[in-house]
């Protein structure tokens, strides 16, 4: 594609010929129409000037006959820009008047008529051969013929004139909207331009490049600023995707290198029936976990696709808080953590009952794993886990409070992520996933999850709208 | 490498013959085109004790469930010529109710709705363990029995009044918290057969997800607490690698 080709086919460029054609077909007609009118105009006044000298003359030849027509007319021609006048006998025999070589036949015809003339008292004849008038014969009483006229030339200059205004009018509209539409299109093109060269780059792997923005606050950089914070969101999605797979990679790899070690392990060394019985036992262990993280991971990924909004009904959320409550109860009061729920009041919320029952055990699940049973606390207090079902506003909120050693405000919405597990708690049995389920199960819903501190300790707290996610039409 | 299709291996097998479950030969037919998945099962069926068929699609499997000589079907669910789901349609539109278990790789609540739904008894997620498979065969097969109707259960000298909600054992009487009454019933209701953890949450707590914690354990620690304890005869046994079992030893 050569570049004036590339010009040509903006749609800025297509633009412009449209408004020039459109411009241009406008000053045509306006300019032509006032060019006919002016001619109608002085036609008009011309007749009108001819008819009153008519009258005039008439009337002296009815008051003097034909002598004192004969004087009127030699006087009246004699004055300078004067009309043209002709006074004839029945035969065609000029008596008075400045003008000759009329088209012949002229003075037969009684009424308007256009014709070539020449004026007697017009020295370089030869030089205007072809003055054109307007004049009117009239029949007098008495046989003789009176010529009224007016040269044309005044009209037929100012008519062309006009005319030639029209057509420079029009070429300086084309040349100047031609010249105005290609400057745009190439300041436009020049801009397009520079964001597919971002574009490609960026598409070539570089994602850190930003489209420029002009600053002139136009469409363009309005666009150039969307495309950005677009990138930038992509930027960091794919940021998180890179760690999401390297934790992956940890989180899978390093079990199933254990599974494999182990295995080779067992074929290498072991002896007796009961030593291969660990060995597989081991495996099968391993294996189970493995699976508990795929099925979080495969849980995750169906919460955020949003494909489990079909199965979404109304139920209790404290009935949610008081059976998962009563499910964990017996696990914390193992641990010497005193496990209680304030749910009495219903708390109706519309969702899927078995991911939100979910999302709240294993944030009871983590609040019992990482409350250290016998460690002293801050303030002395026995270790104490609370389960909360509340009604606030249009939202329900289920929140789980525990008075444990809490996470850093720093590391709060990191752990919410895949796989994120502080380093003090790799060694912790767990798939890491259970925050990460909980906020994607709270986003389904159009909620969300927030971690707030409990001073001492954690609070995790899901709020989910009353009416169920807000469909977004289309 | 496509192997066993994800079961996870017989460990547990010689320890289940050890708490010896009253174990009653089950007529079983595997539907699964996953060949070496299928003989595994048979296999593994067959050193327990019961008598297994397979089918490798849907058609032939329709064909030989439509005698209704089995106790239970054991129905993969993505199948060629025939997919499980139409394949329990086919048979329950015919008036054959034989128990079937649905297997799936898809394994998500509402899969599991769908396949509940189209007339399947039960429903276990890809990859499974043989145990858990064979512990919900054995329940299914006895369901068809009837003895869930009993209103007064008995195991040993334990006897739970499923209207008065009393459990007494022997002359004594145990308080029990709601929770801790359905559990029992549970037990009860499959008394000498193995009962694994994700049976008792989906069937006493109503929950199919995977709870991290063996939570259960402590619940059955618990339970084994108020009616086993001073008694010299255990009646709430653990079947290592695989679940619970209330049994009366004496028998």
């Amino acid at each position: 594609m050569t570049a004036l080709g590339k010009l040509f086919r903006t749609t800025t460029f297509k633009l412009t010929l449209v408004y020039l054609t459109v411009f241009a077909l406008f000053a045509a007609f306006l300019l032509g129409y006032f060019a006919l009118n002016t001619r109608r105009l002085i036609t008009e006044q011309i007749t009108d000037t001819v008819n009153t000298e008519i009258a005039g003359l008439s009337e002296q030849y009815r008051l003097g006959g034909i002598r004192r027509l004969v004087i009127v007319v030699d006087a009246r021609a004699r004055r300078p820009g004067s009309s043209l006048y002709l006074v004839t006998t029945f035969a065609g025999e000029a008596l008075a008047g400045n003008v000759t070589a009329l088209a012949p036949g002229i003075l037969d015809n009684p009424g308007w008529t256009e014709t070539v003339y020449h004026r007697i008292d017009e020295t370089e004849a030869s030089e205007h051969p072809d003055h054109n008038a307007l004049v009117r014969v009239f029949q007098l009483p008495g046989g003789f013929r009176l010529l009224v006229g007016r040269d044309l030339e005044e009209r037929e200059r100012l008519y062309h004139i006009v005319l030639a205004a029209g057509r420079w009018s029009v070429a300086i509209v084309i040349v100047l909207g031609l010249a105005g539409g290609l400057f745009v299109t190439r300041r436009v093109l020049r801009r397009v331009d520079a964001m597919t060269e971002t574009t490609r780059t960026i598409m070539a792997g570089d994602l850190g490049g930003r489209l420029p923005v002009a600053g002139t606050g136009d469409e363009l950089d309005r666009l150039a600023e969307n495309l950005n914070a677009m990138l930038e969101r992509i930027e960091a999605l794919m940021f998180g995707l890179k760690e999401v797979s390297d934790n992956i990679a940890h989180d899978l790899k390093t079990p199933l290198t254990r599974l494999q070690n182990r295995s080779e392990e067992a074929l290498r060394t072991a002896k007796s029936e009961s030593e291969y019985r660990a060995a597989l036992e081991a495996t099968i262990a391993e294996s189970e976990g493995l699976i508990r993280t795929f099925n979080a991971l495969l849980m995750i990924a169906r919460a955020e696709s949003g494909q489990a909004r079909e199965d979404m009904s109304e139920f209790d959320a404290a009935e949610i808080a008081r059976d998962i409550g009563d499910l964990y109860e017996p696990l914390a009061e193992e641990k010497g953590i005193s496990l209680k729920v304030e749910a009495d009041a219903p708390a109706r919320v519309k969702g899927n009952r078995e991911l939100v029952s979910q999302a709240l055990a294993n944030l009871v699940d983590n609040a019992i794993k990482y409350t250290e049973p016998g460690a002293p606390l801050l303030n002395g207090a026995a270790p104490e886990i609370l389960v909360r079902a509340l009604n606030e506003g249009e939202h329900i909120l289920l929140t789980v409070a525990d008075n444990g050693p809490g996470i850093p405000e720093t590391d709060r919405a990191r752990v919410v992520e895949r796989f994120v597990r502080l380093e003090q708690s790799r060694s912790k049995p767990g798939s890491g996933l259970g925050l990460s389920l909980a906020s994607a199960v709270a986003r389904l819903h159009g909620g969300d999850l927030t971690l707030a501190d409990n001073g001492p300790g954690l609070k995790s707290i899901i709020a989910l709208p009353r009416g169920g996610p807000v469909q977004i039409a289309g | 490498m496509r192997t066993y299709a994800g079961i996870q291996g017989t460990r547990v097998l010689g320890h289940m013959a050890d708490a010896q479950p009253d174990r009653v030969t089950m007529r079983l037919l595997v539907i699964e085109d996953d060949r070496d998945a299928a003989d595994y099962l048979v296999k593994a069926f067959r050193e327990v004790g019961h008598i297994a068929d397979a089918a490798n699609n849907g058609e032939d499997g329709l064909a030989m469930a439509l005698d209704g000589q089995y106790d239970v079907l054991i129905v993969d669910r993505m199948l060629p010529k025939r997919d499980g789901l139409s394949l329990i349609g086919a048979l329950r539109d015919k008036g054959i109710e034989t128990p079937a278990l649905i297997l799936s790789a898809l394994g998500q609540v509402d899969d599991r709705v769908k396949g509940l739904h189209a007339g399947g008894d039960d429903y276990l997620p890809k990859p499974y363990s043989f145990t858990e498979l064979l512990a919900r065969t054995e329940v299914l097969a006895r369901r068809r029995g009837g003895r869930n109707e009993e209103t007064v259960l008995h195991v040993g000298d334990l006897e739970l009044d499923r209207l008065s909600h009393q459990v007494r054992r022997g002359a004594e009487e145990i308080s029990l918290q709601p929770r801790e009454f359905r559990l029992l019933e549970y037990l009860m209701k499959h008394a000498g057969q193995v009962v694994t953890r994700t049976m008792l949450l989906e069937n006493v707590w109503d929950y199919h997800f995977d709870p991290q914690t063996n939570v259960i354990d402590v619940h059955i620690s618990r339970l084994r607490s108020k009616i086993d304890k001073g008694f010299s005869q255990p009646l709430l046994h653990t079947v290592r690698g695989a679940g619970y079992m209330i049994r009366d030893g004496a028998r």
